[in-house]
């Protein structure tokens, strides 16, 4: 049987697929808060003995990513009165082969890179898919609000990335960092509300006035 | 190569025959209940069996000997596809190396067959189920493969007799993700490939929301006997693969393993009704994105084994 | 303690301008973000005098490099402080005390972005010039604005982002070596021991990350928007302070790839993105028709530049160095003097402004002044700074890049020359009156065209020893 920490990340690849597969902008936002519960407790999965350290993180972590950012989220939906992703500018499908496909690439860049010593083998790749599939969805999404989901997800993978460094970046660090994931999209939220108050829409395909 | 033909093989081949009109039977009782209804009887398709082969069929004066031979080649490609799985946990009655390949062969076979008596007929209603079958069926067959390949790593030999036999019982503990993974994949292209809901919604009587059932729409007599049965037994064909999958029989005695069969397959059955009635059908142009999922879930698997 | 002081100085500005309400920018803000800056200057003045030594444990540190970084900084801000004395009683930013505030936060990420030792800590430094910058370019609230910040938001955060990931392989790549973890003295030191093939991974995604706040092609596509929409005096600290700093974190990765002996492997990359940036600038710089969006263009060329003398090596380090106070001054005296054209026209698009020299006489020839400033005509700096980075490229054997890009040059010149000539000179408008420019909104700009100048004639010796010790850090040496 398989360690905790191996069934939350495999856990965390299905969140990213459901992201990439569902049309639903709520379905999309509930994925990306499971996918930040997911996250919170693999600290505790992944450490020897429960620290101050380590639950603190967990608790902030599952407070910031599962539940401020997806409410927030799901406010600025409510605000904007919208319900469904348009098609992606890639197709629904494609986005699922390219979501296979960069799980595919990460496993095999992950096989090349040096090991090291990181506790859980798969932490890498699947933080390196991670990334991927959030810039897939950051850049085929036309709705301003599902790339900022992308963007979550992208800062989802590094922060699992950063879960094998766990000694060299201090915890005053993370505490940034995760600072930080929430002030962005807290702006970026602000600012699609005023992008649906301006445009009536979140299809940022509209914002094409500014060009050379 | 053929090797002896085990008896019990033969044994369970002929369970599987023979309670393969259940299936549906199960699905529709369970569904029945959890909706609140009653429902038909479980053994009622037995009796719609019979009923249709003491019936006369008619055939319309645009239909050729394709229409004629639909039913028949269905059923025999069929057949020949359920002697290939080892029902009896340990070995088919025929396998051979790269059997698996075969086995998706005859089923293609049998759709082929299936979609060309519609298509004789003339009719756009069939015209227009068949291009969705075919269509779902360009997606289905890749997602099937992939599973395949994850049972083949996972087993390592190349015939569904090994791949669904007695090595899959030490595998589990060792690649559980994988196998879960691919379990699902399976469990879906069993709802796309045998037009169950969120596929295809076979209570549906509307000859523009149908897959499946308007290619058969002409279909009469015994002919039509032939094609349920079929659809049953392509039922029990992919739930057998799923039992297999998940409750490896190779080690008990034969009894023991015939019973662990049936149940089996009303479970699956009992968790395909209770599908049908948690969820709505899709969009049709939202089923292909179902069943690529379920090949990337199985490409998952894949890539989990590979590591 | 200085160096504490001066991170936490503006960040305590920002929190009084910011958390008392009052919601329109009054006078005491103004006089708040004013003292800041002076104070900040002073301090930092004191820093050339007595080296800061260093602050949390290692973490902050003035070193050659972030000391020039800091002090162009400082230098920039209080001078746009300054300006926005004037700016303020000609115009009203919707964002309130937002404006100010914002403003102060962005002194205080800068600071700590040029201050940092810990590689982390300038990746949150910059990130923070993300999110303070925001707000100051959506002053409008109107659709340009809007899709302007959108935008830069979008490529800026995934950028740092990937700059986050970068900086994890680079800890990565520091597993099992001794020192303390992304402190860059330690990293440079132990450089040798540190993994190739995370530390390659690392140069690769910091490069790309920090390229993307540089604003190097093809990053950059953030800049033009995001420069021709926000405030000028915004735009003047962006493309003077925030691509400095932005620059100084693809420095430090450089430092520490070079002492690890991975010159053959990062030159190139190095090269290949500067050669990219002056073309792409050179291309859209012909027929551009908007002031501050040429500016960007502008920008993204000298951004070009200095990766270019970065990645040339030798000489180049130095040339890169000098470039960079000097393209940080200029830029800051541009856009002070473009948001004067659009203080007296409303517009920076050629279609509305015609002999400029006539109508805002002082402004005017500013104008045309930093024409030839900012490409690289002597005797302004830009020029003795350009002219090293391409001795470099000749010295190094390098012909072809010295040829290509003395070509480009050339192009960009004659493109901004074509628009800003055009509004400069000729007659204006029947009507439009000349304007009294008032002191505040001129005073920044000619004392950042006098330090250019300057320059360009004598470099004085403290910052010539700065700079020397810059350069040797990067891998080069003085001319």
């Amino acid at each position: 049987m398989q360690t905790s920490a191996e069934l939350l990340l495999l856990l965390v690849v299905l969140t990213n697929f459901a992201v990439l597969g569902t049309s639903r902008l709520r379905t999309c936002i509930r994925a990306v808060a499971a996918q930040g519960l997911l996250l919170g407790l693999l600290p505790v999965a992944l450490a020897s003995h429960l620290t101050l350290h380590v639950g603190s993180l967990a608790v902030g972590t599952v407070l910031v990513k599962a539940v401020i950012l997806p409410w927030f989220l799901l406010w600025a939906i409510r605000e904007a009165a919208v319900r469904r992703e348009v098609e992606p500018l890639v197709g629904f499908i494609t986005s699922l082969l390219l979501g296979a496909l960069a799980l595919a690439l990460a496993f095999a860049i992950s096989a090349r890179l040096p090991a090291g010593d990181v506790r859980e083998p798969l932490l890498v790749p699947v933080a390196l898919a991670t990334v991927m599939i959030g810039l897939v969805v950051l850049t085929t999404r036309r709705k301003a609000l599902t790339q900022v989901v992308g963007y979550l997800m992208l800062e989802n993978g590094i922060y699992l990335f950063g879960l094998t460094q766990t000694e060299s970046v201090p915890f005053l660090l993370e505490l940034g960092v995760l600072l930080d994931v929430f002030a962005g999209v807290f702006i970026m939220g602000i600012v699609v509300f005023h992008i649906n108050r301006e445009f009536d829409s979140l299809d940022s395909a509209r914002l094409t006035e500014l060009k050379d | 190569m053929m090797a002896f033909v085990d008896r019990s093989a033969l044994a369970a081949l002929a369970v599987l025959l023979l309670v393969a009109p259940a299936l549906p039977g199960i699905a529709i009782k369970t569904k029945s209940l959890l909706t609140g209804r009653r429902g038909a009887p479980v053994l009622q398709l037995y009796r719609d069996l019979a009923k249709l082969a003491r019936k006369g069929s008619v055939y319309s004066t645009t239909t050729t000997w394709v229409f004629r031979a639909g039913p028949v080649v269905v059923l025999a490609s069929l057949l020949a596809a359920a002697l290939l799985l080892p029902l009896n946990g340990r070995v088919a009655p025929i396998h051979f190396a790269g059997d698996l390949v075969a086995f998706a062969g005859l089923l293609a076979l049998a759709r082929f067959a299936l979609v060309l008596s519609g298509l004789d007929t003339g009719s756009s209603f069939e015209g227009m189920g068949a291009s969705r079958e075919v269509t779902f069926a360009s997606f289905a067959e890749p997602a099937l493969f992939l599973c395949f390949v994850g049972l083949v790593l996972v087993t390592g030999h190349l015939s569904l007799s090994n791949m669904l036999g007695p090595a899959l019982a030490t595998a589990w503990p060792r690649d559980t993700a994988s196998l879960v993974l691919v379990g699902l994949a399976l469990f879906v292209l069993l709802l796309a490939e045998n037009s169950r809901v969120p596929v295809d919604d076979p209570a549906t009587h509307l000859e523009l929301t149908m897959v499946h059932e308007v290619i058969v729409l002409d279909h009469s007599g015994p002919d039509l006997a032939l094609i349920l049965y079929g659809s049953a037994l392509k039922l029990s064909i992919f739930a057998a693969v799923l039992v297999s999958m998940a409750a490896p029989r190779g080690a008990l005695p034969m009894w023991a393993g015939l019973a662990l069969l049936v149940v089996g397959l009303a479970v699956v059955a009992v968790m395909v009704g209770v599908v049908e009635s948690v969820m709505a059908r899709l969009r049709l142009t939202r089923v292909p994105q179902l069943i690529v999922g379920a090949g990337a879930l199985a490409l998952f698997g894949i890539i989990l084994l590979l590591r | 303690m200085r160096l504490i002081a001066l991170v936490l100085l503006p960040v305590l500005a920002a929190a009084i301008t910011g958390a008392v309400p009052s919601p329109r920018v009054t006078r005491w803000r103004v006089a708040v973000l004013v003292g800041t800056a002076a104070v900040h200057l002073a301090i930092t003045a004191t820093l050339w005098g007595a080296p800061g030594g260093s602050a949390i444990n290692g973490w902050l540190g003035d070193d050659a490099l972030g000391l020039i970084v800091l002090t162009l900084t400082s230098v920039l801000f209080f001078v746009t402080a300054i300006y926005t004395v004037g700016y303020l009683q000609r115009a009203t930013p919707r964002g309130g005390r937002v404006f100010v505030s914002g403003l102060l936060g962005f002194l205080a990420a800068t600071t700590v972005v040029a201050l940092s030792q810990h590689l982390a800590m300038l990746w949150v430094g910059l990130e923070a010039t993300t999110l303070t910058v925001a707000p100051l370019i959506f002053h409008r609230h109107d659709r340009r604005s809007l899709e302007a910040v959108w935008k830069y938001l979008v490529i800026s955060s995934v950028g740092i982002a990937l700059a986050l990931l970068g900086m994890f392989f680079l800890a990565s790549a520091q597993h099992g070596v001794t020192g303390n973890p992304l402190i860059l003295g330690d990293l440079v030191a132990h450089a040798r021991q540190l993994q190739p093939a995370w530390l390659r991974a690392a140069f690769l995604f910091l490069l790309v990350g920090f390229g993307t706040k540089m604003g190097l092609a093809p990053m950059h596509t953030w800049k033009p928007d995001t420069y021709g929409e926000a405030p000028a005096l915004v735009g003047g600290l962006m493309a003077g302070a925030l691509t400095s700093c932005a620059f100084l974190g693809v420095a430090r990765i450089t430092e520490i790839t070079m002492a690890a002996g991975l010159g053959p492997f990062v030159q190139p990359v190095l090269l290949g993105f500067g050669l990219l940036s002056l073309a792409t600038a050179a291309a859209f710089i012909i027929g551009q028709g908007d002031l501050k969006r040429l500016l960007a263009y502008s920008s993204v060329e000298h951004m070009g530049l200095l990766v270019l003398g970065l990645g040339l090596g030798g000489v180049g380090a130095y040339g890169t160095v000098l470039h960079l106070v000097n393209n940080g001054l200029a830029k800051g005296w541009l856009f002070l003097v473009a948001g004067n054209v659009v203080l007296a026209t409303g517009t920076s698009a050629a279609a509305g402004n015609r002999g400029l020299i006539r109508t805002l006489p002082v402004s005017g020839v500013l104008l045309v002044a930093g024409l030839f400033a900012v490409t690289g005509s002597p005797p302004f700096g830009l020029f003795l700074s350009e002219f090293t980075i391409l001795r470099a490229a000749v010295n190094g054997g390098h012909l072809w890049i010295a040829v290509v890009t003395l070509l480009l040059l050339a192009v960009i010149f004659v493109g901004m020359a074509m628009l800003i000539l055009n509004m400069a000179l000729g007659e204006p408008e029947p009507g439009v009156p000349v304007v009294r420019e008032s002191p505040w909104l001129v005073a920044g700009p000619i004392a950042l065209a006098g330090a250019v100048l300057l320059l360009g004639l004598y470099i004085p010796a403290p910052l010539q020893r700065a700079l020397v010790h810059a350069a040797a850090a990067l891998g080069g040496r003085a001319p």
